[in-house]
């Protein structure tokens, strides 16, 4: 269970770019529950998931998971349990490594802490071969191949599978199939369906695609102003359409859904 | 060839080249791997070089060579501890290094600027008596010192801690989202860098039998030549153990490469400004590549467009 209580996170304070990114946000998410997020541009939705991940400390408030308290655990100590996927391909793999070594550093890190001299064994690869052949897009016959060589699905994917080889206390999708063709973005989209899933996981997803954000997971949150300005689950979420969605955005913040990359793809589907 | 050179010239080559290949392997690891210019490169040599030659004196020839590792380790902790806990500018950390070494050596080599260490034993002579008087013994050694080197490099970087260290310098992204405490991987490489620095050191002094102050200068560039040949050699998509063995081989070219300029009477005063050019030169080349490539891309495109300018005008 991840609870958020009462954070808040100011950049550059007391200079002329002072910018609360995040203003007194609580949020508690349940063990294998799934939430997507919406929010438009500047919302703070980043902000809060580097919050959780540890990118930088927050002003105040506290994070804990699974009772552990986790507000002034450096990013490295939280990486074994949380998992991380950006909207940049490039960001989650290093590019010069081949295949199996990246996975052997996601792998080895976590399933053998404390070992710092381990090496891949036989074992290991077979079990890497196993998760690649699951992803279906041919990369266990490839695991010599340098990841810098493969496309940005690819490397999505694969992000995908070393953040959640050993299986991940939280996991924290930051609209990671954005960068991506829509053919692609649907295949790594179904992954993550099947992965979190599977493995019961506890995720939250950023997306800016609104009707994902309404059929994905069990739960919807919009985020404005570094704030949770709506937060929908059952019953009430069921009977929600897009339009009411952004409706109802617009009655809670005053001001219409603006971001961007929303419009051009409520734009697709009108197409 | 062997008419251009006599034996002895390509011996000498051979030698001198394994022995700073160790300094090509070492720039390998922070410059390529971790992608960290460490510019303490000069000092540590020397210092490698003034603590084996002071050991070598007082009788203890092998001991000299561990003795000179620790104090890289030593040296490279300091680089690392600037840059990684004191926030100082990783080029800047390794300027800051390399000054005080320059007084640490002194007082190493008690406060003068020049040991000999003429008529000691070292390690080469001590092979002696195994593998007889001759260079070919001098050769075997070094080889199987830098074979030992290279191997244990290769089984290194195939462990945890040797991904985390290469996944740090090719994606500080990932890193920062994999559990990998880049302060520790950073520190880790450049102890490990700096050792192989200084062993180096401490092998050039026992094979010159003497010790300069000013035996490092200008180190950094010669091993940096080294380090681009011997990756040319190894190409783009090499893997680890391949680009190993090819540094080491690098910098026996380089070697070579000085050889046949001594043959060619060109004064050893040049071979500074030959090695900064041939740095210079390899580093810049894949970006003039690059600058070449889109300016043909951009006259390209413009030719398109005065065509269909003029398409347009026909019709
Ligand atoms: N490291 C930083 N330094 C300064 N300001 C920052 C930093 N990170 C975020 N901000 C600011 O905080 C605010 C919230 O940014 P954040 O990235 O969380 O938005 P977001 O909701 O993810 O938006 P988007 O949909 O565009 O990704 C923005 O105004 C942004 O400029
Ligand atoms: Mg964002």
């Amino acid at each position: 269970m991840l609870e958020v209580q009462r954070i808040s996170k100011t950049f550059n304070a007391g200079t002329v770019n002072e910018k609360k990114a995040i203003q007194n946000l609580s949020l508690t998410l349940r063990d294998g529950e799934f939430a997507t997020i919406v929010g438009s541009n500047g919302a703070g939705k980043s902000t809060l998931f580097n919050a959780i991940a540890g990118t930088f400390y927050v002003d105040q408030g506290s994070v804990t998971l699974n009772g552990a308290d986790i507000t002034f655990l450096p990013e490295h100590k939280r990486s074994s349990s949380i998992g991380h996927l950006f909207q940049d391909p490039l960001k989650g793999t290093a590019p010069h490594m081949t295949i199996e070594e990246n996975l052997a550093v996601a792998y080895l890190r976590t399933a053998r802490r404390g070992s710092l001299f381990s090496r891949v064994t036989k074992k290991d690869r077979e079990l890497f071969r196993e998760k690649l052949r699951e992803l279906d897009m041919g990369l266990e016959d490839r695991m010599k191949t340098p990841v810098g060589l493969l496309s940005g699905g690819q490397r999505q994917a694969l992000t995908l599978l070393m953040a959640t080889m050993v299986t991940p206390e939280l996991l924290l999708l930051d609209e990671h199939t954005a960068a991506l063709d829509p053919v692609t973005a649907e295949k790594v989209l179904e992954l993550t369906k099947r992965v979190v899933s599977e493995g019961k996981l506890s995720c939250l997803m950023i997306t800016h695609n609104m009707q994902q954000a309404l059929s994905l997971g069990t739960r919807t949150i919009m985020m404005d102003g570094g704030r949770i300005v709506l937060d929908l689950s059952g019953d009430a979420r069921k009977g929600m359409t897009v339009p009411d969605l952004l409706e109802q955005f617009a009655a809670k913040s005053g001001q219409k859904f603006d971001n961007d990359r929303i419009l051009l793809s409520t734009i697709e589907e009108q197409e | 060839m062997a008419g251009f050179f006599s034996l002895n010239v390509l011996q000498t080559a051979l030698e001198v080249g394994l022995i700073y290949g160790l300094v090509a392997l070492a720039l390998f690891i922070s410059f390529s791997i971790l992608n960290i210019a460490d510019l303490s490169t000069d000092g540590c040599f020397t210092l490698g070089c003034a603590v084996g030659a002071m050991l070598t004196i007082a009788g203890h020839p092998i001991l000299a060579l561990f003795a000179a590792m620790a104090a890289g380790v030593l040296s490279g902790y300091v680089t690392a501890f600037l840059q990684t806990r004191l926030g100082v500018e990783s080029i800047l950390a390794g300027i800051i290094v390399n000054t005080a070494l320059y007084t640490i050596n002194l007082a190493v080599m008690g406060f003068s600027s020049n040991v000999s260490i003429f008529g000691r034993d070292t390690v080469f002579t001590l092979t002696r008596g195994l593998l007889g008087d001759s260079p070919t013994s001098r050769i075997l050694v070094l080889a199987a010192l830098l074979a030992v080197v290279c191997i244990l490099l290769i089984r290194f970087f195939g462990t945890t801690l040797g991904l985390s260290i290469r996944a740090t310098g090719d994606s500080p992204d990932m890193v920062s989202a994999s559990s990998i405490n880049p302060k520790l991987t950073i520190t880790v490489g450049l102890c490990l860098s700096n050792s192989l620095t200084a062993l180096s050191g401490c092998l050039i002094g026992q094979y010159n039998k003497t010790c300069d102050i000013n035996l490092g200068t200008g180190m950094v560039t010669i091993a940096l030549a080294s380090l681009i040949i011997g990756e040319v050699f190894a190409g783009k998509k090499g893997g680890v153990a391949r680009r190993v063995f090819c540094v080491v081989l690098g910098s026996i070219v380089y070697r070579f490469i000085i050889a046949i300029a001594l043959r060619l009477n060109i004064s050893t005063e040049y071979f500074k400004l030959v090695s900064a050019v041939i740095v210079a030169v390899a580093i810049a080349t894949p970006r003039v590549r690059e600058r070449a490539k889109l300016e043909r891309i951009k006259s390209m495109s413009r030719r398109m467009r005065a065509e269909r300018k003029e398409g347009a005008a026909d019709a």
